[in-house]
């Protein structure tokens, strides 16, 4: 039931996107981000939507899993696009009773439309070909060298690993305490926002103190398996680059490379 | 039909929870559909006390939960005293009130300053005034056995059974007139489980409240209830008296269940010449029974 | 191995440990003796349980063998090492693994595998040789063909199987089990304690077993009951099991068959006390005249 929801919505596939070392796709995705506030040229959005496409090919993820995360972000579309159509200031184009297009604003508004769009489509992309295990430990490895700067990269991303390991299981444990608060009558769905958020208590109480209560179970058992920070950890499974990895990086590059001269040069 | 379902049938009038052709899917639009309750009618009349068994996943979990309408069917019909409780302006807070419902480790839903604070918030929820709910609190925690001493003490200083009974009070306090328990001796220990089962069937002499008690062990159930239903694989498979469904101890064990320790070792008894009965399932039955054909 | 050292695997002398109580604005209110002067010597590849009603100190003092606490008084020596040597520290917790009551408060991977290979990595074991270890481990405790599965949509009786096999991934000389088998349905149960039995009779794993769920025992070498943090009642399974009303007054009892052995030999017939299993009931009653 619950326990069955996988977060960031990993779709299983056999693609050369899959296999992909994580690190690429992380510098990817935020390459690909970057690149998209360098562009500001129709040709540029082209060759971005093009770069964007052929990925979404080759991750073999239906069309129709990406345009998923789009649903959430519908509404900051909608405000984004309504403020700078026509709110900005320039060439006016159209009037509907006192509000103004301009020309500005309409280009304005299409390219922030684009760019969230494209955005959203981008890092949907990497969830869905990435486990968030391997993303922990891409961002676990990337970061490495920050620890020289006494950053504590290590336990930073094994409380990343442990939350998501621990997420579906405290789901499933608030629908318990609802339920049987129920079963005693309380009620978290009618009243105004003070009585819904006083209802909360009895829902958040005992949710927190489960909480602690594994926490520190679970800190017991990671010590009594030899756990003491990450000083001499070995890898069960290490990330290596591969020659697909190493061809990645270089396809990123051309990709930025080009971005760059369309905005230079157009 | 049993005998039990045709004593019943005369008495529907008084009947408390009848459940009519109930199903149950759930993820009932995705590719992972589970049919978890198959055709259930079941008729639960009032004072009975009793077991429900059955493997993890056979579905007494779902049930119990369509019980207090906390999950509502996707096929059939539950009626509590003669009105269907989907019904558009059906009461189902009241329905809770009748209906009480606790969970396995209810210790988990405590969450007040005090202990009579958290047994008081069942009754102020069915709106009841201050001094009725107090009222009912002390009641409750009276019922269960917990010293007063207690009862100004944050619940979460006390021990694991004591919580455990806090928790308990807290739905007596709401007055059910039936009483559900999942796995009440759940976690305790030896004493402990003997001593919460005492205190309901204590409870049940005392006021007259039907139970149903959802258990793992045979030697429990066969000890305490007149009734057993056990469910496998969401369905009905047995109702009956204890005897009577620990007969098929054959076919409770190809469903992961089994009889009690006692009914086997009768079994292996019969096997060996000894003129004993069989069909006992508890240490008291097959005292009297082995003394019987000792000639003691 | 060592024959010269005639000390036991987990040894302890005295062990005593106090917890100071405090009342909600910090004042003292007390001092609690959860573990109480408690002498214990456990040779290699035995099989010990240790039994005792909530709050008589079991846990408490399971958690001593392995340095989660230390002692107020007395000694703890685990493979000759003492527990209150911080240098040896580790080495003292990979001989003396543990696995704890709740399935999913130990269980730190998203995958099976990952979580049985989660002990190696922290000791430093090299890759190779992880892969190796939690292969074999998994396959010793029957749960190698879900090693690529979530522990969400295992079993209780399965994670707790995962768990035990992370802590043997460590290879360690004993295994401790605190309640193990308190949250699981009795299927769940009998598949943990088939997999122990397991790793004591094949792989020559000391277990140390904590538990109130008498069934478990029958096949411990030595068992100890505990109550108020002290050793109230020491012996073979057969020599507790005699003993119906002393265990009936530590909040314990004893399998049915037992019970019904007793109460038949208290109205006169001759019975042995102990009585652990239906076969042997079975054969002492036929042997009784009158059959």
């Amino acid at each position: 039931m619950i326990r069955d929801i996988t977060l960031g919505q990993y779709y299983q596939a056999d693609s050369v996107i899959h296999k992909l070392d994580p690190r690429v796709k992380l510098v990817a995705t935020i390459g690909f981000i970057i690149s998209l506030f360098v562009v500001d040229s129709w040709v540029g959005y082209v060759v971005a939507a093009l770069f964007l496409a052929c990925m979404i090919k080759l991750s073999k993820v239906p069309f129709g899993y990406m345009v998923k995360g789009m649903k959430a972000i519908v509404f900051i579309l909608l405000i984004t696009v309504v403020f700078n159509l026509f709110l900005t200031p320039g060439e006016p184009l159209v009037t509907l009773w006192k509000l103004t297009i301009t020309k500005e604003g309409l280009r304005i508004a299409v390219m922030m439309a684009v760019r969230l769009s494209f955005l959203i489509v981008g890092s949907s992309l990497m969830t869905l070909t990435t486990t968030p295990n391997s993303l922990t430990d891409g961002m676990e490895k990337l970061m490495g060298p920050l620890k020289h700067v006494k950053v504590p990269v290590h336990e930073v991303s094994m409380m990343m690993s442990i939350a998501l390991r621990f997420i579906p299981i405290l789901l499933e444990e608030t629908d318990k305490i609802m339920k049987a608060q129920i079963a005693r009558g309380a009620d978290f769905e009618s009243g105004n926002l003070i009585k819904k958020a006083k209802a909360m208590v009895p829902l958040l109480v005992p949710l927190f103190i489960s909480a602690f209560r594994r926490a520190n179970d679970l800190a017991m058992a990671m010590e009594a398996r030899c756990y003491r920070g990450g000083e001499h950890r070995t890898k069960m499974k290490p990330l290596c680059y591969r020659g697909a990895d190493r061809v990645a990086y270089c396809v990123l590059l051309l990709y930025f490379a080009g971005c760059v001269a369309i905005r230079v040069w157009l | 039909m049993s005998d039990v379902e045709n004593r019943d049938k005369e008495e529907t009038k008084i009947m408390s929870l009848i459940l009519d052709h109930v199903n149950y899917i759930y993820g009932e639009d995705t590719a992972l559909a589970v049919h978890a309750l198959k055709d259930i009618n079941l008729v639960i009349p009032d004072g009975q006390f009793i077991g429900l068994i059955g493997h993890t996943g056979s579905g007494k979990s779902t049930l119990v939960q369509h019980l207090n309408g906390l999950i509502r069917p996707t096929g059939g019909a539950i009626y509590y005293n003669g009105e269907d409780i989907h019904d558009k302006d059906y009461d189902k807070k009241k329905l809770r009130s009748k209906v009480g419902l606790v969970f396995q480790y209810p210790e988990h839903q405590l969450f007040e300053i005090d202990v009579f604070k958290d047994v008081c918030f069942g009754p102020k929820n069915l709106g009841l005034s201050q001094k009725e709910t107090e009222l009912r609190a002390y009641a409750a925690l009276k019922q269960v056995g917990l010293a007063d001493e207690y009862f100004y003490q944050s619940p979460f200083d006390l021990s694991g059974g004591q919580k455990r009974r806090v928790a308990i009070a807290g739905v007596l306090a709401m007055k059910p007139d039936i009483l559900i328990l999942d796995e009440p001796t759940a976690g305790l220990d030896p004493k402990g489980r003997d001593e919460i089962l005492d205190q309901i069937a204590k409870l049940k002499e005392e006021t007259g409240i039907t139970v149903i008690l959802v258990s793992h062990s045979m030697e429990d159930v066969a000890e305490y209830v007149e009734r057993i239903i056990v469910m496998s694989r969401g369905s009905v498979l047995y109702d009956d008296t204890p005897r009577e469904v620990f007969r098929h101890y054959k076919e409770l064990e190809q469903v992961g269940l089994a009889a009690p320790q006692v009914t086997y070792i009768m079994q292996a008894l019969a096997k060996q010449g000894m003129k004993v009965d069989t069909a006992v399932t508890t240490i008291r039955e097959a005292k009297q029974s082995i003394l019987q054909s000792l000639g003691k | 191995m060592d024959e010269g050292n005639t000390m036991g695997i987990i040894k302890t002398d005295k062990l005593t440990f106090e917890y100071i109580r405090r009342d909600e604005e910090g004042n003292v209110e007390g001092i609690t003796r959860a573990v109480d002067e408690v002498d214990l010597d456990i040779r290699q590849g035995d099989f010990i349980a240790i039994l005792g009603h909530n709050g008589s100190g079991k846990s408490t003092l399971a958690k001593h063998i392995n340095a989660i606490l230390y002692p107020t008084e007395g000694t703890v020596w685990v493979d000759g090492m003492d527990t209150q040597d911080e240098s040896r520290l580790w080495d003292i917790r990979q001989e003396a693994g543990m696995v704890f009551q709740n399935p999913d408060n130990q269980i730190i991977g998203q995958v099976v595998e990952e979580d049985v290979g989660f002990g190696p990595e922290n000791m430093g074991v090299p890759t190779k040789e992880i892969w190796e270890r939690v292969e074999e481990s998994l396959k010793a405790v029957g749960m190698y063909e879900y090693r690529k599965h979530s522990p969400n949509k295992l079993s209780g009786g399965q994670k707790q199987r995962v768990s035990i096999a992370g802590v043997i991934a460590m290879h360690p000389k004993c295994i401790i089990l605190d309640e193990p088998t308190a949250m699981l349905d009795p299927n769940g149960r009998k598949e943990v304690i088939r997999a122990v039995r397991a790793l004591n009779d094949v792989e020559g794993i000391t277990v140390v077993l904590i538990t109130h769920y008498m069934e478990e025992i029958i096949h411990a070498d030595m068992v100890f009951v505990m109550d108020q943090g002290h050793i109230a009642m020491e012996g073979t399974p057969r020599e507790i099991f005699s003993r119906v009303e002393e265990l009936q007054e530590l909040r314990l009892d004893v399998p049915q068959v037992t019970l019904l052995a007793h109460e038949l030999r208290q109205k006169g017939v001759n019975l042995p006390e102990g009585i652990l299993t239906i076969e042997e009931f079975t054969e002492a009653l036929m042997a009784v005249p009158g059959c």
